[in-house]
């Protein structure tokens, strides 16, 4: 449904930091349409990230979280070729997962 | 040069806008994992929410927000929070004067650095907070000021 | 004693005024920097890989064959050679003239009904994918624009005219902005482009995602935006003035280091 998200991973030492591109309209529900209707409010509300399959991280945003996000975090503890998993579920309750590789 | 009494008011401020956020460390508990709407919803510092014995938030040279002095456009404005403290179990990232003030709430577990950036919308030039809510019950942190600025006709 | 605390209080005063001295257009290229990594742009770059490898259209092929001007199918470098002029149209054109051609003679889309589509709607979508993916194929690449053939040479002064031409109830040209260097739109430094205006800039640097919109713009829209803002009659999509002034523009940039799909406003 919508597009794949774009991660990196790349390993610095003993940890991995993580960038994260996810396609999201991210609509804060307060603007208007040209015919003056509220674009109703379309957001990512929770995102997770999996290490080989184990959560590290959580996290809830909210509409002001600009289109197009962005994420960066650093995973302790990653090495090369270990599997980073990310996913979102927005407001109307779609979800995306995607995965990459540690590099 | 920041004086006492204009860190308490601003301590005091921050308290006030975090409890209407129900986002003091027990009520942070209490909500478990579903996503809290109501804090993402809290329109304003002055809003009633439900009263939390927290301490009080304290400006702290150990929290770190970072982001651009100015935005060439509010659309989209680099931010981070982050901390070096141990026993931090939430990091948060506000924006002063945005309808909603809560931009992201990010759980740390100790699989990861206490160190999050995202891109946040901003409406106007604002002060960003990046928030730390500790273990301990502390509540901690930093204050940048961002200026948005529209850019000009050209691209 | 409060001598030197005066004179440090003084020092201090005026590094803080030096300090706000840090100009506005250093702090927006600082706030460029960090968003550097991680363009949106990027999103777009998958799509349109995904775009020219997939078979779409009435003929059911992808746009594998298609020949931006380096041989059928080769996509790096061919960029920074757009505009140029092809045998089989015979015909000077830019990389969206490039890619209706294709889409056409490959695919069988009616190119004249993806040229009136408006832009961010249908067929056009997919040009966003493709012109930032196929531009990303030549990032870093430096500009290298033919000027062997005769109509090449011609496209270059008729772009040339097209770029001093003064019309529209403001009496604009694009020279009124970008015939100059040093000149600027608020905080948009406006690149002048009768000559080379450096790496990554102008010519350079579109395709670009541009942040005030979420949206993927390709040359063919920042011109159309150009005359609409000069309060011209919006040019046809991928006509002869857009590549003409494609031409002008490219050659003048030669040697300048692409950096599409870029970051913008």
């Amino acid at each position: 449904m919508s597009d794949p998200m774009r991660i990196r991973a790349q390993v610095a030492g003993e940890k991995a930091t993580v960038r994260v591109l996810m396609s999201h309209e991210m609509e804060t529900g307060l603007r208007k349409d040209g015919a003056g209707k509220v674009i109703p409010a379309w957001f990512i509300q929770d995102v997770a990230a999996q290490l080989n399959g184990k959560t590290v991280m959580t996290a809830q945003w909210g509409p002001s979280v600009a289109k197009n996000p962005f994420l960066q975090f650093s995973v302790k503890g990653a090495k090369a070729g270990d599997k980073i998993t990310i996913s979102w579920t927005d407001n109307k309750g779609d979800k995306r997962t995607d995965e990459a590789t540690v590099s | 040069m920041t004086t006492r009494r204009q860190m308490i008011s601003r301590s005091a401020q921050l308290a006030a806008m975090l409890a209407t956020l129900g986002l003091l460390p027990e009520a942070a508990r209490a909500q478990a994992v579903a996503y809290n709407t109501a804090a993402f919803e809290a329109k304003t510092m002055a809003e009633l929410m439900k009263a939390l014995g927290a301490s009080a938030p304290v400006e702290s040279k150990d929290v770190t927000i970072t982001g651009p002095d100015i935005a060439e456009n509010g659309a989209v404005v680099p931010i981070g929070a982050s901390t070096a403290l141990p026993g931090v179990k939430r990091l948060l990232l506000l924006v002063e004067k945005n309808p909603s003030m809560l931009s992201a709430l990010f759980d740390v577990t100790d699989a990861v650095d206490a160190n999050f950036a995202t891109r946040v919308k901003m409406g106007q030039s604002s002060n960003v907070f990046a928030v730390a809510l500790m273990a301990d019950g502390k509540v901690l942190f930093a204050v940048k000021e961002i200026k948005v600025t529209l850019g000009g006709c050209g691209g | 004693m409060r001598k030197i605390l005066s004179l440090l209080a003084l020092t201090a005063l005026s590094t803080a005024a030096l300090a706000q001295q840090k100009s506005a257009a250093d702090a927006i290229a600082e706030y460029r920097a960090m968003l550097a990594d991680g363009n949106p742009a990027e999103l777009f770059e998958a799509r349109g890989e995904e775009l020219w490898k997939k078979r779409r259209g009435p003929k059911n092929a992808s746009l594998e064959q298609c020949n931006l001007g380096k041989g059928p199918g080769v996509v790096k470098g061919a960029f920074v050679e757009l505009p140029r002029w092809f045998a089989d149209t015979g015909k000077v054109q830019d990389l969206e003239s490039r890619l209706l051609t294709c889409m056409e003679t490959l695919q069988g889309f009616d190119a004249k009904v993806i040229a009136a589509t408006p832009f961010g709607k249908g067929e056009q979508v997919s040009m966003e994918g493709l012109t930032a993916w196929i531009s990303a194929e030549s990032k870093g690449m430096r500009f290298n624009l033919p000027q062997a053939h005769s109509l090449e040479q011609v496209n270059y002064e008729l772009g040339k005219r097209a770029f001093f031409y003064r019309a529209g109830p403001y009496d604009f040209s694009c020279a009124s902005c970008h015939g100059q260097a040093g000149k600027r739109i608020r905080l948009q430094d406006l690149p002048e482009l009768t000559k080379n205006p450096g790496d990554g800039v102008g010519f350079a640097a579109w395709p670009a995602y541009r942040v005030s919109s979420g949206e993927m713009w390709s040359m063919q829209r920042r011109l159309n935006d150009c005359y609409r803002q000069q309060r011209f009659p919006y040019p046809g999509y991928a006509s002869d003035v857009t590549i003409a002034l494609g031409v002008y523009m490219g050659v003048n940039a030669k040697g300048a280091e692409s950096v599409a799909p870029a970051l913008k406003r």
